[in-house]
């Protein structure tokens, strides 16, 4: 077994993630050059784990296991934001996010309760 | 060039080319799926690389749970179903990071490993990860299990905004009746 074509793989894979994350304007398609991202990493493991003859065995697998873990949680989360943002500004692009609060920070606020007072 | 070698091949032509469409199709539900065929042929590449039980709870976690998800936040945010023509940013510096990443990392590792061989070892079972996990890897274990459940409480209360701002909002409101009540007296 070649180490290096997987290693290749892994390596074209995270540089399409950073891609992604960096063209892409739909919050949810970043998401998923994210997870892409995460992949990578996690075949970089398992490779590793085949290459390195590390002093426990299995340990790039045990870790490829904890990243998985922590890229369901990620999405979890990321998903439950990008969703709230949805309901707040009707949109899911992310360059109309305002990186700076506006000045009245109440005045931003005033959608979420409307909205959720019109739900009940 | 053995099998196995033929194998990650192929499985890495499809999961490179399944993700360069993630990130170049105009349409929303498409990239989902093709999301999909790229973690697929990386659970191949796990399966190849004798970690079998990665690759199981790859297809578990990944293409069930995770494509899933993002297959209803594409649909509860309304998204278009044909082509969009707004999902893209202009790119050169995307295009020049990304690649520099990517090209980069691959001299780097190609330039580590050139073209030698490796046996590959022992499969990584259920049996044999558990082990590890419960032996040597403990406490990562804990912690991790610590913040799934803090994720889980925190998508709870991102996703309802009834709960984290009850108190604040009946405040508000009360203090809008005493401040309304001398307005209306005055």
């Amino acid at each position: 077994m070649r180490p290096v074509i997987p290693y290749v793989t892994a390596a074209l894979l995270f540089g399409l993630g950073v891609y992604g994350v960096l063209r892409r304007r739909n919050a949810v398609l970043v998401l998923m050059s994210v997870e892409l991202m995460l992949n990578a990493v996690n075949l970089i493991l398992v490779t590793a784990d085949t290459t390195a003859r590390a002093v426990l065995p299995h340990s790039g697998q045990v870790f490829a296991l904890f990243v998985i873990v922590l890229a369901a949680a990620e999405i979890g989360v990321g998903l439950a934001i990008v969703l709230q943002l949805y309901r707040l500004r009707a949109t899911v692009a992310v360059d109309d996010v305002p990186l700076t609060e506006s000045p009245d920070p109440v005045d931003g606020r005033e959608p979420a309760v409307a909205d959720s007072e019109a739900g009940r | 060039m053995t099998g196995a070698d033929v194998l990650l091949l192929a499985l890495g032509a499809v999961a490179v080319g399944a993700g360069v469409l993630v990130v170049t199709t105009k349409h929303l539900v498409r990239a989902g799926l093709y999301l999909v065929v790229c973690l697929g042929a990386l659970a191949g590449d796990f399966l190849v690389l004798s970690a079998e039980l990665v690759a199981w709870v790859q297809v578990l976690i990944y293409v069930g749970a995770v494509v899933v998800l993002l297959l209803f936040a594409v649909m509860l945010t309304r998204a278009p179903i044909g082509a969009s023509d707004d999902l893209d940013r202009p790119g050169w510096p995307a295009a020049l990071i990304g690649g520099g990443a990517g090209l980069g990392l691959t001299a780097l590792l190609v330039d580590a490993y050139r073209w030698s061989t490796v046996t590959l070892p022992s499969a990584g079972t259920a049996e044999r990860l558990g082990e590890q996990i419960f032996q040597s890897w403990v406490l990562p274990f804990e912690v991790l299990s610590v913040l799934l459940l803090s994720a889980l409480v925190g998508a709870i209360v991102l996703s309802r905004p009834d709960i984290g701002r009850a108190a604040p909002q009946r405040d508000g409101a009360a203090g809008d009746l005493v401040d309304s009540e001398p307005g209306g007296r005055r």
